[in-house]
């Protein structure tokens, strides 16, 4: 390790990081976005769920080098090529989690909503999603710390954050970079798992003793 | 020339096709690294799943090691093994680290997978087959085993194609595999190279997939057969 090369590399390091969570941010929330309704549907019309699991986990199955390759003739060396596969990867976990989540609400409590007069918008909304939450929060969880590790191979499209440095290390044969990037890229990943942990605990605190 | 026409031309070049830069030696080592990676990350992991499984200990350990393995990028992992072992002057150059690295990367989803899977085996069953006189090896490999058998294949679909997409990254860090034509591709600025490549890699990933599906839906007891997958098994990519 050279650490007058990670001292020289103050800002670059953090610029890079910061790159890093803004993709994997942007990901997540537009694959989130897209798998509400996509979960919605496969839950209310139950001859769309098996397509819309094939195309996600199709989509899921196919390797990330592969995928990028597929979009750069299109949209080329961009932050929108990035995108689209980084969502494009949320979207299996997501859309699994919140059908699965949206199932385990007891029929006795939907029964009893519909009997204390919710319709299908409040038991939706007020019943539904909240007894849902944490394991759509535990999808958002897998769906955070898959992309930062993702983000790391979109460095090969020039939009890494902190997979530049992984690449930088490789091509340059440099162990400093490398080593930089992996730990940043790993801590992000920790972080991020801890905090969603720590928001399920505080979002739905019944499930305190028995999920972790 | 439009891209598809390109892309056409390319898989008809004969010398696409011969050699060793041609597609079948770039699947046959594709395929054989990802093989003999599973194989011995199947050798590593099953056994110590089933068995953290059977005796209800490790529990902690066996979750977390994918929670773990999601955390460390795929190729962080490929680069910092070739550093490690490039380092110590193994012969072999990419080939050796690579495998390591998949070997890696394969075990957790195995190991949580058969964990999971034989910890789900309802207890009523396990005391049912003991009131039958079952000794503790006939239990495992009868009863419990067979019954966690649809999670432990999920662990190793799981684990097969993440080596398949992660042994494509390992084009990257000097070794070969279809991921050659993809990075290449890149390099050379190559769009045809790229899809190429991309179509085939993609391809193996799918047949990978289906196939190890196929082989899971006939070994699979039938009574087994009904029930779904917990969300909470173990998905990861590369």
């Amino acid at each position: 390790m050279r650490w007058d090369w990670v001292r020289d590399h103050g800002d670059d390091i953090l610029a890079a990081t910061r790159q890093h969570v803004e993709l994997t941010l942007l990901a997540v929330a537009i694959g989130l976005v897209l798998s509400f309704p996509l979960g919605l549907a496969a839950r209310r019309w139950r001859r769309a769920e098996g397509p819309i699991l094939g195309f996600t986990g199709a989509l899921f199955t196919i390797p990330s080098l592969a995928l990028f390759g597929l979009l750069v003739p299109f949209t080329g060396l961009s932050r929108t090529t990035a995108e689209i596969g980084l969502v494009g990867y949320t979207l299996l976990i997501l859309v699994r989690n919140i059908v699965a989540g949206l199932d385990g609400v007891p029929d006795d409590v939907r029964e009893a909503a519909q009997g204390m007069g919710y319709r299908p918008l409040g038991l939706l909304l007020r019943v539904e999603l909240p007894l849902a939450l944490p394991v759509i929060v535990a999808g958002i969880r897998i769906a955070t710390v898959t992309t930062i590790g993702l983000v790391t191979v979109t460095g090969l499209i020039g939009q890494g954050g902190l997979g530049a440095f992984i690449i930088e290390g490789i091509n340059r044969d440099f162990r400093t970079p490398l080593v930089v990037g992996s730990v940043c890229s790993i801590a992000l990943a920790l972080i991020a798992d801890v905090t969603l942990a720590g928001a399920t605990r505080l979002l739905a605190p019944w499930t305190r003793d028995h999920t972790s | 020339m439009s891209l598809p026409a390109e892309v056409i031309e390319w898989f008809t070049t004969s010398e696409h096709w011969r050699g060793d830069f041609g597609v079948p030696h770039r699947l046959t080592e594709h395929a054989l690294m990802s093989t003999a990676a599973v194989l011995a990350a199947v050798i590593i992991g099953l056994p110590l799943g089933i068995w953290l499984g059977h005796r209800g200990r490790g529990g902690a350990l066996a979750i977390n090691l994918t929670n773990v393995g999601r955390a460390v990028p795929s190729l962080a992992i490929l680069a910092l093994t070739q550093q490690a072992i490039g380092l110590r002057g193994w012969p072999g150059f990419g080939a050796r680290p690579a495998f390591v690295a998949l070997v890696a990367l394969a075990v957790p989803p195995l190991v949580t997978n058969a964990y999971v899977g034989m910890r789900g085996v309802d207890r009523d069953v396990v005391e049912a087959a003991r009131g039958m006189g079952m000794t503790g090896g006939e239990l495992l490999w009868r009863v419990e085993v067979p019954i966690a058998l649809p999670l432990i294949l999920a662990g190793l679909r799981t684990a097969s194609v993440q080596v398949v997409a992660t042994a494509t990254l390992a084009a990257v860090t000097a070794w070969g595999g279809l991921g050659r034509f993809i990075v290449d591709g890149f390099g050379q600025q190559d769009d045809a190279q790229i899809v190429a490549g991309a179509l085939l890699v993609g391809l193996l990933a799918l047949v990978t997939e289906l196939g190890l599906a196929a082989v899971q839906r006939r070994v699979v007891s039938e009574g087994l057969r009904a029930q779904h997958a917990p969300v909470d098994d173990a998905l990861a990519a590369a």
